[in-house]
């Protein structure tokens, strides 16, 4: 059965991707995101891509602003007739340079990442259960598993973000709410344009491969690459003193 | 672009906290030839609007061989446009498309062959972008019949040189859409093409092959199957000297009739990667030698319905095949050798290259149809002949002399194969370099867009 997805940050990225991998094989896909024309650009992009033809539609969504939330998935729910699967890819990052010297950037990314996500996913939570179920996908990462060097903030607001998805998985699964939470490490996006590239770097198609198959089989945890599993289960293992002198 | 420029770029980089896109990112880029090497790096972004507001040049998927898609010293930092791979429009009525410039053909022969959609022109590898189509102006099997890729673009979005966003087509400036249409990128960054598509019968090919004894009776098989067929190729040894030089297979293919053809969609399959960088000298003459024998004699069957992909993209079946060719890389060499030069023109071109000690492992043969509207689109009535050749100490040399033979025939080289033609062969072979140059200059008086290439064949 073909899903009714919604998608909040599928312009860009890994969100673009995973999108176009949904529209592809079928799936109706709705996208939110702040950018109105972009937005307009990728529903058009998204309908060639579909086998057969189905206008893609899409509604205004800006993650800073959460009084928008409720009316553009009531949108997506007018639309779309319906909708089962929500994915929330979207979110800000900078790096740990960046944000130490900027603290107006580190609070607004600390709020979206963390708070008004949480609130985006209560909105979903409310209304998936209301249908009597339905899948929520949302992207952390894996910079959220530990407390590391490299991200102290950005991961920190990934960490919360983790936790809250865990809780809800473990609260409302019964009740036929999934919750998954993706946790990429390094994937060659615009978002990480110009970084340093670390091993098991990743194409966003790789990703987005990943997490379709997790929104098909509800698998609560997904790492993508999936190497990053095995990757941080020893980095959670590591004494704080080891942790203390890696630059990982 | 020079040093000030450069500096600037550093300056209104958008994002501070990242290295900065200056002399301290490092890296290197090649060519698929992957000689030269040069220093520099690309800056990937969607928004390729906002990645080329203070670069000299764009660059796809990187299939150029030589240097046509290399930032020249001093400037290192150029877009890449694969990110900016969305499909804007398609009417599945007509099959009108326009989409960005990092559009893969890969991605439009997975997306719309399956609903009997294919693009007019396909060079012999998918993995191109539309904007690296249209800047090399590729032709493909259908050349005699269809022309090249740009008689089939109605409309182009561009970035020129003074940072403005001109639309062109063959109406509206005219010059630059000529100038633009196999113009090497020089004109400006290419944002969108518009085109339209054909529509094919199914997705299958039915495939004729013949066994040809030498050069010259390749030549006359060729010239009588264009008839007839809207598809021609051919392989041939660059090796046998004498009565068998230019020996080979010829391909001959139509698209299959839903009738020919099998029900399934013929299957997509990923390229098999060649895992890492051969020794140099692999595939050297005794090599190519026993692959040239080997091909030349193996059976195939005469006349049957085959995949689109081995019809179209023999080599993509095998991803990095470039590493093949060991650490120091190859050049491609592809040269039209016109008509007009008689009957033994591609004999005479053939004796230079078995003259020569290069092995090519890699020899197609083609026959051009007309000459299209870009001003520095390659092909032109005549025959057409593509090499690959292991980088050696005296490839240069070869070349050289392979670039003598071409212009006493009249002829040209392909600009998108070139990485070691001198300023002044070029010259020679192209008439049209001038009126080419004027235009370049009116779009761009500064020279800020501009390549390895370009620098290395037009002093800017």
């Amino acid at each position: 059965m073909a899903l009714k997805v919604v998608v909040l940050g599928g312009t860009k990225g890994i969100g673009r991707a995973l999108a176009r991998q949904l529209a592809a094989r079928g799936d109706q896909v709705h996208l939110l995101g702040r950018d109105a024309e972009e937005l307009a650009k990728c529903a058009a992009d998204l309908q060639a891509r579909r086998p057969s033809p189905a206008p893609v539609g899409f509604t205004s969504c800006d993650l800073e602003r959460p009084e928008g939330f409720a009316p553009a998935l009531a949108a997506a729910d007018a639309a779309l007739g319906g909708f089962d699967t929500v994915v929330v890819t979207a979110g800000l990052f900078a790096t740990q340079a960046r944000l130490q010297s900027d603290r107006e950037f580190t609070r607004r990314l600390l709020t979206v990442n963390f708070a008004h996500t949480v609130v985006f996913c209560e909105e979903v939570r409310e209304y998936l259960l209301a249908r009597g179920g339905g899948t929520l996908c949302v992207v952390s990462s894996v910079a959220g598993e530990r407390g590391r060097k490299p991200v102290v903030l950005y991961g920190a607001s990934k960490a919360g973000l983790s936790a809250y998805l865990e809780g809800l998985d473990h609260a409302f699964r019964g009740a036929g709410l999934r919750t998954i939470c993706v946790k990429p490490g390094f994937v060659r996006t615009s978002m990480t344009d110009g970084l340093p590239e670390p091993p098991f770097a990743a194409e966003p198609e790789q990703v987005a491969t990943t997490v379709v198959r997790a929104i098909d089989r509800g698998t609560p945890v997904v790492y993508a690459p999936p190497i990053w599993a095995l990757v941080m289960m020893v980095i959670r293992l590591l004494p704080r003193a080891v942790m203390r002198r890696i630059g990982f | 672009m020079g040093n000030a420029s450069h500096l600037r770029v550093a300056a209104s980089n958008p994002a501070p906290e990242r290295v900065p896109a200056g002399a301290e990112r490092a890296g290197s880029l090649t060519g698929w030839g992957r000689v030269p090497v040069v220093s520099g790096y690309e800056r990937r972004s969607e928004d390729l609007e906002a990645i080329t507001r203070d670069v000299p040049l764009t660059r796809g998927l990187g299939r150029a061989y030589g240097d046509a898609a290399l930032p020249a010293a001093p400037d290192r930092c150029i877009a890449n446009s694969t990110l900016a791979d969305r499909i804007l429009r398609f009417d599945p009525g007509t099959g009108d498309i326009v989409a960005e410039a990092g559009v893969s053909l890969d991605l439009l022969y997975r997306t719309l062959l399956p609903r009997g959609w294919f693009t007019p022109v396909t060079p012999g590898t998918r993995f191109v972008t539309l904007g690296g189509m249209v800047a090399s102006d590729v032709h493909g099997k259908n050349h005699h019949v269809d022309g090249c890729f740009g008689r089939h673009v109605t409309g182009l979005r561009l970035r020129v040189a003074d940072g403005r966003i001109v639309t062109c087509s063959p109406t509206e400036h005219p010059d630059l859409f000529r100038a633009t249409v196999g113009g090497m990128g020089l004109t400006g960054h290419i944002l969108e093409v518009a085109f339209r598509l054909t529509r094919v019968p199914s997705p299958w090919i039915f495939q004729e092959t013949q066994r040809l004894p030498d050069i010259d009776a390749f030549i006359e098989a060729l010239k009588a199957c264009a008839a007839t067929w809207p598809m021609t190729m051919g392989w041939i040894d660059c090796l046998s000297k004498g009565r068998a030089m230019g020996r080979g297979v010829l391909f001959r293919g139509r698209w299959a009739t839903a009738g020919e053809a099998p029900q399934a969609f013929p299957a997509l399959g990923a390229p098999i990667p060649v895992p890492f960088t051969f020794p140099h000298g692999v595939l050297g003459r005794s090599t190519v030698r026993l692959f040239n024998e080997v091909y030349y004699r193996v059976p195939r069957p005469r006349a049957a319905v085959v995949h689109p992909k081995s019809f179209f993209y023999p080599l993509d079946v095998a991803g990095h095949w470039h590493r093949l060719y060991g650490p120091r890389g190859f050049t491609q060499y592809q040269c039209v050798l016109p008509a007009s030069g008689g009957h033994g023109a591609a004999r005479r071109f053939l004796e230079v290259v078995t003259r020569g000690s290069g092995a090519s492992f890699l020899c197609v043969i083609k026959d051009c149809g007309a000459e299209g509207d870009g001003l520095l689109s390659f092909p032109k009535p005549g025959i057409s002949i593509a090499l690959d050749l292991a980088m050696r100490d005296d490839t240069q040399a070869l070349v050289d002399q392979m670039n003598e033979r071409v212009i006493a025939e009249g002829g040209r080289i392909y600009l998108a194969k070139d990485a070691l033609t001198r300023p002044e062969h070029f010259r020679a072979m192209e008439s049209r370099l001038d009126t080419f140059l004027d235009i370049r200059r009116t779009w761009d008086p500064q020279g800020r867009i501009r390549s390895a290439q370009s620098v290395r064949l037009f002093g800017w």
